[in-house]
């Protein structure tokens, strides 16, 4: 994969809907987690890692990878069904999610987990340091004598997140420093703990926002596999500012009870028959 | 007899800030090593990272008055590969805890924070821009270095020690010009107090601003008959538990002398040894957990009993009482 080959669209969708009931079994053995916000971001984190972004599972510290932020930490069951179906790590480990002596914490810690970029969380933040990757990326390109970045940063932000002020600092700042090697992802499910984003606090106009920050804007459905690529390719076709796609999701996708509560389905575990329930859903059985 | 203090000071060298002996020292570093990023938050005249930002265009970075985006850049740089020195003053550094917290100390990213400005000894601009609780914040992190330099020469050799090292850590620099305390020959040493003025009596542990003090307080001691042997200590985490348990055994006593809040900085940290391991009577000095106000940096000194006379009149007081 230090070679991409983007999978067939057909693949990737089977993938997700295992990486779905992967997501879910994981939350529901560890008793606490944040299902709908992994939901919602499974397809954008698995999409780019078939056939976007260079990497390899044998050395997950390989210098030129391309790297992926999670800035939204609490949607990290997610990113862990994809670096295991990736062969990061064995897929059982991921039964031992927010167990005490396991890699796999509640929240991004890279110091435990080398296929982690940073340790995140604590909301806001990831997208400095995404920039701060590029910008390294830019500066490496450069002493090797290329005309282009070493590597390309990818960052999934989530939309409630969008409310840390430390967000628009680095989107000021991104642009400022040239930098045109990141593309964020806005996780756009709008839906955060307290309730709808709308009613906790507003981020419209999003995309002029954006825009006027001076960063290429675009606007997709987060859960089109050929729309994220679309989205992928003109992103770094641009090579003239930092790309966001705003991609509208839907919190707690392929759940048809989560799709319905979208907020109470933001930070709880299933019970036993919710789970279930889920479960048939994934597998096709009745919803 | 005690040795005369006098007997240890070097001569003949002009005092300088540290943060001055800093961005010399970077330049430096910078011209040998293409890996050295610097990330200012539009302080750089103050801070002296402009000295690099002349030497090194291409490798200096202005961010703005952003703190908190420009400490998690730095934490990406040093993720991939870079040496990031990110510099501001230690109040506004410290007002960036959780990004330190998570984007650098969590994610193992060895940025080299550098807080200039450190505690009363800026003066006039008051409590806004002092930084009196940075080395309680820094301390309380785990795999954090926390130092802070009281000389030039020191400073020089703990900047180019950091550039061999990928651990994340935090250097503490005055604003004010400190003299020269230290021997040509002096080596710089993670986890090392060195010994600046022996004695038997009482031990001063100074840090950074409160260091040169500390010695002529031991100078005005020992015209008393009063043999104080004086430490420094650059290195706040780790501390030097070794030198700080000789000391409870061999002296009567211990006084730290510190430009922070008496809670949690060099007080606290060297409080803990001596719990733990070698039960002493310990006097704090520093700002009393009250807030910093404008004025002089010497006025302020003497206000919060940390010039010599202060330190000296404080450690007769205390010998007195044991």
């Amino acid at each position: 994969m230090r070679d991409p080959q983007r999978l067939p669209k057909e693949e990737i969708q089977a993938t997700a809907k295992s990486l779905r009931e992967d997501i879910l079994r994981m939350i529901h053995k560890a008793g606490s987690g944040h299902p709908g916000g992994s939901l919602s971001a499974i397809d954008m984190i698995l999409t780019l890692h078939s056939g976007e972004m260079r990497y390899d599972p044998k050395d997950p510290r390989w210098d030129l990878r391309d790297r992926f932020v999670l800035s939204k930490g609490h949607g990290v069951p997610a990113l862990y069904a994809v670096l295991a179906e990736k062969g990061f790590f064995p897929k059982e480990q991921l039964m031992t999610l927010r167990e005490l002596g396991s890699p796999i914490q509640g929240h991004p810690a890279n110091a435990l987990l080398d296929c982690i970029e940073a340790s995140t969380g604590s909301l806001g933040q990831g997208l400095s340091v995404a920039q701060g990757i590029a910008l390294a990326g830019k500066v490496r390109g450069q002493q090797d004598g290329k005309d282009e970045a070493a590597w390309h940063v990818y960052a999934l932000l989530g939309d409630g997140e969008l409310q840390e002020g430390q967000i628009w600092e680095a989107a000021m700042s991104a642009p400022h420093l040239g930098i045109t090697n990141l593309t964020a992802f806005v996780d756009w499910n709008k839906a955060q703990i307290d309730g709808t984003v709308e009613e906790v606090m507003s981020l419209n106009p999003l995309s002029q926002k954006w825009e006027s920050f001076g960063w290429h804007v675009q606007e997709i459905d987060g859960h089109d596999i050929d729309a994220i690529r679309r989205a992928c390719d003109r992103a770094r076709s641009n090579t003239s500012a930092p790309s966001v796609i705003l991609a509208h999701t839907t919190k707690g996708k392929g759940v048809a009870y989560m799709e319905k509560d979208i907020v109470g389905w933001h930070g709880k575990a299933p019970s036993d028959g919710e789970f279930k329930q889920a479960m048939n859903e994934l597998k096709g059985g009745a919803a | 007899m005690s040795q005369d203090p006098r007997a240890m000071r070097p001569k003949d060298v002009k005092p300088m800030a540290t943060r001055k002996a800093f961005g010399l020292a970077l330049k430096d570093l910078g011209d040998k090593d293409d890996k050295v990023l610097v990330f200012d938050a539009d302080l750089s005249k103050s801070t002296q990272s402009g000295i690099f930002a002349e030497a090194h265009p291409e490798r200096f970075y202005e961010m703005g008055i952003a703190e908190a985006n420009m400490i998690g850049t730095a934490a990406g740089a040093a993720l991939s590969g870079y040496k990031p020195f990110v510099c501001s003053f230690a109040a506004f550094i410290a007002g960036r805890f959780d990004q330190i917290k998570m984007s650098v100390a969590y994610s193992q990213a060895g940025v080299r924070i550098v807080g200039t400005h450190a505690g009363v000894g800026i003066g006039p601009d008051g409590y806004s821009q002092q930084g009196l609780e940075d080395l309680a914040c820094m301390r309380s992190l785990p795999t954090m270095l926390v130092l802070q330099p009281a000389d030039d020469l020191e400073t020089s050799q703990m900047i180019h020690a950091l550039a061999q090292t990928d651990q994340p850590a935090y250097i503490r620099l005055t604003r004010q010009n400190l003299p020269r305390v230290h021997s040509d020959e002096y080596r710089f040493e993670v986890g090392r107090f060195p010994t600046l003025v022996d004695g038997k009596d009482v031990t001063i542990i100074g840090t950074g601003g409160t260091v040169g003090n500390a010695v002529e307080a031991a100078l005005l001691l020992h015209r008393e008959g009063i043999s104080a042997r004086v430490l420094n200590a650059s290195s706040i985490k780790p501390v030097d538990e070794d030198a700080i348990i000789k000391a409870a055994k061999e002296t009567r006593g211990l006084v730290t002398v510190e430009d922070h809040n008496i809670l949690a900085g060099l007080g606290g940290a060297v409080a803990e040894v001596l719990t733990n391991r070698a039960p002493a009577r310990l006097l704090r000095l520093g700002v009393n957990d009250v807030f910093g106000e404008s004025g002089e940096p010497d006025a302020l000194y003497a206000y919060h009993g940390l010039n010599a006379d202060g330190i000296a009149g404080s450690v007769r007081e205390f010998l007195a009482n044991l």
